[in-house]
């Protein structure tokens, strides 16, 4: 027999580490079952000091209570920790950094600390190894970041420790599936423990322990838009995309980032896009989470399917009711898969249309602002051409001749639109010369600035001004003249070259609201399926229950 | 607050407006027009009231864009603005053209 | 409009009234081309509007001369201020002498301008009297509330002292704002940020289930208009007498027991439940047919 040719002589080392960990946490748990108690020991017995630990938390769910248990256990025994995870969102993710028992982290979006974060880096108390896009870091959880700990979430396990995760089952089967299988733990916090799971989503034997959180993880509704506050401008823009891009390119299937510019198109399908004739050739698929905004078109038919990168608080009892749309299971409920939903954004969609707050004058652009270090989460997958794709959809094979011109050799390109207006709230301008993104990189010491969709990915901009398409630009000069001649009144839209972008008018690479035969005065209000929360509860016949915040009545 | 008054040339309104006419609300972000008889033909005379500083320039290039877009001679518009922007402008100034035009 | 329903809640000040009164029929006192803007703003650099938001005149409604004061929400929060209170004040003292059949006021207010304080106390406390005095000469004042600020501060005053009140669930009225509670009181007191509980204890559906609104509309200005039509209706058979003593009295003691009764409840379901809705947890979904059908079921 060969001796293993590794420094142990051993080829098991990962699952004897396992092993050691379990028998010292053995104390602290009945089974798999861990009292809330008894969880801080645990976790210390557990971890050790350098390993990579996931604590479970995107832009939606969280595993608040395990992230605060880690704030309890004791600095001088988990130290030198090396987060791997999708979203630094909590308090406590920082704090972990600031009581020096992180000393890097990989990751994808930090939102609300986007801030602290900054600081942290520029005073050196931390290194960041990369920030990611969500797949990205998931593929990596398989190669070079494989979690040895992952602290999760769960709504309920059965006393077995079967997991159930239901609508918000989100990043959850990535994290296990790279922790289980490379010789690690999964802990998993969960609201209640039953006898019996609705549906199993996650087996027990992934699974090492299960603890039942005093209260129940936070989910942030953000996919929740308020009708009330689409403007006018935002209707006119829906209006140039269902009009302009939509109905132009047969858009099927699509990605609609976050925001109130896209919450219009959703709101403009039963009305606006009805009375163009465009139902059941437009919108039809959808890799999107269940926004409220998206039910009056589900209701109007519009729509036949929707798979979920994660669920909205809300919308359990509406996805539940129309499982012919959403990823439904047996038991009844909806099932989100944040993985397979970004890589359904990536190669099955032949659009993405979202916002920005800068784009440059070779189509870049970025969320980023200097001293906020907010990374990207799932939208540079979504706003980028799939190299990979070889099935083809005329919307696709029609963007790549635009693209290519007639080449010998047939190739299609993904359409990736950015709508915005041209000044943002307090006369920040959209356009700029020259994205922050520089000067955070320059700041925090990053290899590449934080660019969410590059110019070259980039085919389309709608402002309130018209459309720009980029793909039809024949060189540089074009393309920029193009952007400038769609950024209004910004320095960079009043710097055009009037004759050039009058030339791309009559081209066709710039459209103006006439142009389209839309009448800027058409664009009020009273076109939106819904213009309050209670209407969207009212189209959802009920089934639709708004968090608190979001009601009036 | 910032104000200033611009005098543009644009040719004559097809019609004389019978009566003043406002359009809009001075909200965050919004601004009210209102449309009254000026007093030359061939201009219109223009008188913007902003709380936001130092956005001449702007307003500049989006009143011209208004009083080219339209004939909108022998008008005066009187403008109060809570920090509207350049779209929001426009978008109203094409309304309150539209509710005296009709 | 494109046939769609017009939303009372989302409609300007001067949309509102083009909708709840005979076409045609308005014509403005004061109107924004004579410039009777805020001194006080001017002097503060804050933005001012030509009708320092308020919108007054004569019209018609369903054919009774009426007089209107329409507040703009959006503007500055629907605030008195000294020239906004003049005018509605300056409103009320007509219908004096022009005897209309009702005067309407819609009121969409957080109260009193605080950049001009005294003198916004002052319009209000004028206001004040000025609709008892009006009432007094037997023409009734309608409050209208559905708009974004509903009805605080001086203007819930206001509200309460008219002889009707027309709210749409949408619609709030109480004295302290939610905020104001929150600041003063704590969050323990009242979280102004549970949206569904400052509906719950301020809208307009607890509003009408204690009687403090006299009419519960969907959020519609055709709605409105039907109600106020309505209102104008019944008042013109039965005019407004002169409050008595005696029904004063009636009232107070009436106040007084309700508010006994209710010391200790927390939350607008508790006062469903003792008003005798099955599930209290699920009024705030009730259609407003349902719901006025269900008041006059246990009324």
């Amino acid at each position: 027999m060969n001796a293993p040719a590794t420094p142990s002589g051993r080829w098991d080392n990962l699952a004897r580490s396992r092993a050691g960990r379990l028998a010292r946490a053995a104390g602290f748990a009945t089974g798999r079952l861990v009292s809330a108690d008894s969880i801080v020991p645990l976790l210390e017995a557990v971890i050790e000091p350098g390993d990579r630990v996931c604590i479970e938390g995107n832009n939606q769910k969280q595993a608040d209570f395990l992230a605060r248990s880690l704030v309890k256990t004791d600095p001088a025994r988990l130290r030198d920790l090396h987060l791997v995870q999708s979203v630094l969102a909590l308090p406590e993710h920082i704090d972990l950094i600031e009581r020096g028992q992180v000393s890097r982290i990989d990751f994808s979006f930090s939102g609300p600390q986007a801030g602290r974060l900054a600081r942290l880096v520029e005073s050196g108390k931390i290194t960041i190894g990369a920030i990611h896009t969500y797949l990205e870091l998931f593929a990596r959880y398989f190669v070079d970041l494989t979690p040895r700990v992952a602290l999760i979430a769960a709504q309920a396990a059965d006393r077995e420790g079967n997991l159930y995760t239901g609508p918000n089952t989100e990043d959850t089967p990535a994290i296990v599936e790279a922790t289980a299988f490379k010789g690690g733990i999964v802990i998993a916090q969960v609201n209640e423990i039953v006898d019996r799971l609705p549906r199993v989503d996650i087996p027990a034997d992934w699974v090492n322990f299960v603890v039942q959180a005093p209260t129940p993880h936070y989910i942030e509704p953000l996919f929740t838009r308020d009708p009330a506050l689409i403007t006018e401008i935002q209707v006119l823009m829906g209006m140039i995309a269902i009009k302009g891009l939509y109905a132009e390119y047969g858009i099927t299937r699509l990605n609609h980032g976050i925001g109130f510019d896209t919450a219009a198109i959703e709101l403009l399908l039963p009305t606006y896009a009805a009375e163009l004739g465009l139902k059941g050739k437009i919108c039809t698929h959808w890799a999107l989470n269940p926004h409220p905004t998206l039910i009056p078109a589900i209701e109007a038919g519009f729509v036949e399917s929707v798979h979920s990168f994660g669920s909205e608080v809300g919308m359990e009892r509406y996805t539940a009711a129309r499982p012919d749309i959403f990823f439904v299971g047996q038991d009844g409920s909806m099932r989100s898969n944040r993985a397979f939903c970004q890589a359904a954004g990536h190669y099955a969609c032949d659009l993405f249309i979202g916002s920005t707050l800068q784009i440059d004058l070779q189509g870049n652009s970025s969320t980023a602002t200097k001293g906020r270090i907010a990374g990207f989460g799932g939208a540079p997958n979504m706003g980028a051409d799939a190299r990979g794709r070889r099935h083809a959809s005329p919307a696709w094979l029609r963007a790549g001749r635009e693209g290519r011109g007639n080449i010998a050799m047939p190739r299609g390109q993904k359409l990736v639109v950015q709508i915005v207006e041209t000044f943002r709230e307090h006369m920040q301008p959209t356009f700029v010369e020259r994205l922050d993104a520089w000067d955070l990189a320059a700041t925090a010491n990053m290899a590449l600035p934080p660019v969410m969709i590059y110019g070259e990915d980039l085919t389309h901009i709608i402002t309130e001004e018209g459309i720009a398409n980029l793909l039809m630009c024949a060189t540089p000069q074009e393309r920029e003249q193009a952007i400038r001649g769609v950024a209004g009144y910004t320095p960079v839209g009043m710097a055009r070259d009037l004759r050039m972008v009058e030339n791309l008018r009559d081209r066709g690479i710039i459209r103006r609201p006439e142009d389209l035969g839309i009448r800027k005065r058409d664009a009020t209000r009273d076109l939106l399926a819904a213009r309050s929360v209670k209407d969207l509860v009212h189209a959802s016949g009920g089934l639709y229950d708004p968090p608190q915040q979001f009601r009036n009545w | 607050m910032e104000q200033f008054t611009l005098t543009l040339p644009s040719s004559p309104l097809p019609q004389d407006i019978v009566r003043a006419a406002i359009c809009g609300v001075v909200s965050s972000g919004n601004l009210e027009v209102l449309v009254e008889p000026g007093a030359t033909r061939d201009a219109c005379e223009i008188v913007v009231n902003t709380s936001a500083h130092g956005f001449r320039d702007i307003w500049e290039a989006v009143l011209k864009d208004f009083a080219a877009r339209h004939d909108v001679g022998g008008l005066r518009l009187s403008i109060n603005d809570a920090g509207a922007t350049p779209a929001v402008v426009s978008l109203r100034l094409d309304q309150a053209f539209e509710t005296c035009a009709a | 409009m494109n046939g769609r329903r017009i939303s009372y809640f989302e409609a300007s000040a001067r949309m509102r009234l083009s909708g709840l009164v005979d076409a045609d029929s308005f014509s403005e006192f004061c109107p924004p081309e004579l410039r009777q803007t805020s001194p006080h703003l001017a002097q503060l650099g804050a933005p001012q509007a030509f009708d320092d938001g308020v919108v007054v005149g004569r019209a018609k409604l369903a054919g009774h001369a009426v007089l209107v004061a329409a507040q703009e929400g959006r503007f500055i929060g629907g605030s008195v201020g000294e020239v906004h209170g003049a005018k509605i004040r300056g409103l009320l003292d007509k219908a004096l002498v022009k005897r209309p059949a009702a005067v309407l006021l819609l009121a969409d207010s957080g109260g009193v301008r605080l950049h001009e304080a005294n003198a916004g106390l002052i319009a209000i406390s004028e206001i004040m009297r000025a609709v008892l005095r009006v009432q007094a000469a037997g023409i009734p004042v309608f409050a209208l509330v559905g708009g974004s600020c509903g009805a605080f501060g001086g203007m819930g005053i206001v509200t309460r002292l008219c002889a009707e009140v027309v709210m749409s669930e949408q619609g709030r009225l109480g004295l302290s704002g939610p905020e104001v509670i929150e600041t003063v009181r704590g969050v323990e007191e009242f979280d102004s940020r549970d949206r569904a509980l400052v509906w719950r204890v301020t809208g307009g559906k607890l509003r009408r289930t204690l009687g403090e609104a006299t009419r519960l509309v969907d959020d519609l200005i055709p709605a409105f208009r039907a109600a106020a039509a309505d209102l104008i209706a019944r008042y013109q058979a039965h005019p407004l007498a002169p409050a008595s003593l005696v029904a004063l009295l009636d009232e107070q003691a009436r106040l007084a027991a309700r508010s006994e009764r209710f010391a200790g409840a927390r939350d607008g379901r508790e006062i469903w439940q003792a008003a005798g809705f099955a599930d209290a947890s699920r009024v705030p979904e009730l259609s407003v047919a349902e719901f006025n059908l269900h008041l006059g079921e246990t009324s």
